[in-house]
């Protein structure tokens, strides 16, 4: 069964969204749209003010060395004939890798300008795009990395996350928001998708009756002022999810600031209208919208939900006696199976983590040769299909258990079974100051040292779950404000320094990391987290995380062992 | 000197209109020049009448945050709604569209004026305009294509309220460069 899904069946089985017509035009008019952009931006009929927002919509940045170019992977889903066009791409195009956002998306770090048309043509060859991954617009919609194979979901989000896709693409009541705008989607009782640092955060639930509905938060984000987003209704009905998205993007298109770009993300207009102001606001305009064509048909949602039908599961036993024995023989794959091997809602089956946190290669970044790799056991293994995590790993999401050892040997040789998921070094990274323009200072370097310091895989699962995420500026990008562990590139007097925050989490019990005390230098970064760790392990009781020891004792013994020599050192100077 | 140019009813056209008080509120304190004046939400709201019995085309201009409800109730006698955009990137008068052709039932001429580029066109006429006034240094002739970019919506707006998902059965229409 899984055989026949090889890269030459002319119908391959699949689970994921597949174009129509319809949307195929779209897609090829888009194309085709900026196209002609971007041939009037090099002849000189658009300036670069007038095309910059244009190529923006379209995930275009001019960078550093090149221009950034940021592919959206939709939900972060991929399909194995999709990965082996980007792999092409990044050859043909790039330097031979791209990096993985934790939005999902994959960014080109050297692209030329004047290809940038033909690459986007290229991914519309296979239902893929760029489209609104930049700019001040709905950018892409996320959702957990594990939907439809979790045992702890509700219902199977993606649905959903594709009808919000269709909606947001290209609305033109709100392409020219004061600030990008993101949206995430979770259905499953554990939040893997940071919900609460979204401007809009859904979550579906159950109403007492039973009924499908939606929990909507609102105003969350990172940056300067990092906010978890508050609830603005407890309960709107599944088939209202686009009419109170449109009713909460009209009040902010209307009322959110543009004087300042520091100011104008949803979040400061929830905080400076306080929420019940705001949803005030928003239940005005959705009370206008209460007979909108827009209001979901259950064709529509049926139509979409066949898409993303259940593979064709063999009937398994729960447990499989070669893995077993595997784990038993095999220390390295036993490290691996618990660090990245994940419950799956079908017996027999398991969702597996690709890495892409080897040590000494960029958090994120992955080889043209290794998508190659990757689409083959997708093909083989899991159905012809993967996700890209927000943490910035691959997934494998339905791979058999007897499978599992062939699927870490692949991996391994591919160097992408590092046994690290929810590790220390596991570190989530933007780009940073090597290649973004907006940095304040190098994010990879810092990552990069920080793992070559804690290579030791015994001493880091002892040290246990641990998430230390780093963003070189404010847009934190690098998710540094949730990190139990966050770092923070700043810039003073023009050089490069690093804040430090602990106690931050995801999850449902979403919190922000406070700062520990003045920003330190790159080369003392790696210290600074050994002296971290150094305290956690002297305090800590037993099961507990990092992060429960700082919720538990409180900053100070940490501030004390990261600054108290210094201080020592500067009294005794 | 050129006649001023405007795109109605997706051709390009003389503009008669004067966009009063747009540089500077210091215009409204002297007397308004002949013919078709657009002038701004408080001064119409305050001066309507007088303004309606000139004999000639009035019409009314909003900024950005202008309130479009406080329009309720007085648009009768207007012949021109126009929405001002300083800048292109600021995207309030996409919405206070949406509200003066859907909340106010605003079915005369609804006109975008201001910044306003060929790479605008599309989304402003989904969202209820139906004439441009492109910048000064835009040449509207080559703007013309722009209705065109697309010719499917994912989603409702104003020119067409009923979204994609409602029609998906029926045949696609012709892609223009698809």
């Amino acid at each position: 069964m899984v055989g026949s899904l090889s890269k030459t069946d002319p119908q391959p089985s699949s689970h994921m969204y597949r174009y129509d017509d319809h949307d195929r035009a779209i897609v090829a008019q888009r194309v085709a749209q900026f196209r002609d952009q971007t041939r009037r931006f090099l002849a000189g009929e658009l300036s670069e003010d007038e095309f910059r927002p244009l190529r923006l919509q379209n995930g275009l940045y001019i960078q550093r060395h090149a221009p950034m170019y940021r592919i959206a992977v939709p939900y972060g889903l991929l399909a194995s004939r999709q990965l082996r066009k980007l792999a092409e791409i990044v050859r043909k195009y790039d330097r031979g890798y791209g990096h993985f956002s934790t939005r999902t998306n994959l960014q080109l770090n050297w692209p030329k300008l004047e290809d940038v048309p033909e690459i986007y043509a290229e991914l519309a060859s296979v239902e893929m795009h760029s489209i609104q991954t930049s700019g001040n617009d709905i950018r892409n919609i996320t959702t957990d990395h594990f939907a439809g194979v979790a045992p702890d979901e509700l219902v199977d989000p993606r649905p959903y996350a594709e009808i919000l896709r269709q909606w947001s693409t290209f609305h033109p009541e709100f392409a020219y928001l004061p600030r990008k705008f993101k949206i995430a989607l979770n259905a499953a009782a554990e939040d893997r998708t940071v919900l609460r640092i979204h401007d809009i955060g859904i979550e579906l639930v159950k109403s007492a009756e039973g009924e499908l509905g939606l929990r909507f938060y609102a105003g969350g984000g990172m940056g300067r002022t990092p906010v978890l987003a508050p609830v603005i209704r407890e309960f709107v009905p599944w088939r209202h999810m686009l009419t109170y998205c449109t009713a909460i993007l009209r009040v902010y298109n209307r009322y959110g600031r543009r004087d300042n770009i520091w100011k104008a993300r949803i979040k400061i207009l929830v905080k400076s209208l306080g929420v019940e102001e705001f949803a005030r606001r928003v239940e005005d305009e959705w009370a206008d919208l209460q007979d909108s064509p827009d209001v979901i048909t259950d064709a529509e949602l049926a139509r979409v939900a066949r898409h993303f039908a259940p593979p064709a599961y063999e009937e398994l036993p729960a447990s499989d006696p070669s893995h077993a024995r595997h784990i038993e023989t095999n220390r390295a794959f036993a490290r691996w199976a618990e660090r990245n091997v994940h419950a799956h809602r079908v017996p027999g089956y398991a969702a597996v983590t690709l890495s892409l946190k080897q040590p000494g290669v960029p958090p994120g970044d992955i080889t043209g040769d290794q998508m190659d790799v990757v689409a083959d056991l997708a093909d083989r293994y899991s159905f012809g299909e993967l996700r890209v995590s927000h943490e910035q790993n691959l997934v494998l999401a339905d791979v058999r258990k007897r499978d599992l050892f062939a699927v870490w040997e692949a991996a391994k040789a591919a160097g992408l079974a590092t046994p690290t998921v929810g590790l220390l070094t596991n570190i989530i990274s933007c780009p940073g100051g090597d290649f973004c323009s907006l940095a304040n200072a190098k994010s990879i370097p810092i990552a990069l040292a920080i793992q070559e310091r804690f290579d030791d895989l015994d001493y880091l699962h002892d040290i246990g779950e641990l998430d230390l995420n780093i963003s070189g500026c404010m847009n934190s990008c690098g998710h540094h404000h949730v990190g139990h562990i966050g770092i923070l590139g700043v810039d003073k007097n023009g050089s490069e320094w690093y804040q430090v925050s602990i106690g931050g989490r995801q999850g449902k019990a979403a919190a922000l990391g406070q700062v520990i005390g003045p920003s330190f230098a790159a080369a003392e970064m790696p210290d600074v987290v050994e002296k971290l760790i150094d305290t956690y392990l002297a305090l800590r009781h037993a099961d507990e995380r990092f992060v429960d020891t700082v919720d538990r004792v409180g900053l100070a013994p940490f501030k004390a062992r990261v600054y108290g020599e210094a201080r020592e050192l500067a009294r005794a100077a | 000197m050129p006649p001023d140019l405007v795109i109605r009813d997706r051709a390009v056209a003389a503009d008669p209109w004067r966009y009063v008080g747009v540089a500077s509120a210091d215009e409204l304190a002297q007397a308004l020049p002949e013919g078709p004046v657009a002038v701004p939400l408080a001064y119409w709201l305050e001066h309507g009448p007088e303004l309606t019995r000139r004999g000639t085309p009035v019409g009314v201009w909003l900024k950005p945050d202008d309130e479009p409800a406080r329009l309720a109730g007085h648009l009768e006698g207007l012949a021109l709604v126009a929405v001002h955009f300083p800048k292109f990137t600021d995207g309030r008068g996409y919405s206070t569209a949406t509200a003066l052709r859907r909340r106010l039932g605003w079915r005369g001429e609804l006109r975008a004026f201001g910044d306003v580029g060929r790479d605008q066109l599309f989304y402003l006429a989904r969202v209820g305009f139906d004439s441009f006034r492109l910048a000064d240094h835009r040449d509207p002739r080559s703007a013309l294509g722009a209705f065109d970019d697309f010719s499917l919506r994912y989603q409702g707006s104003v020119d067409d309220p009923v979204p994609l998902f409602r029609k998906r059965g029926d045949p696609p229409r012709e892609a223009r460069r698809g």
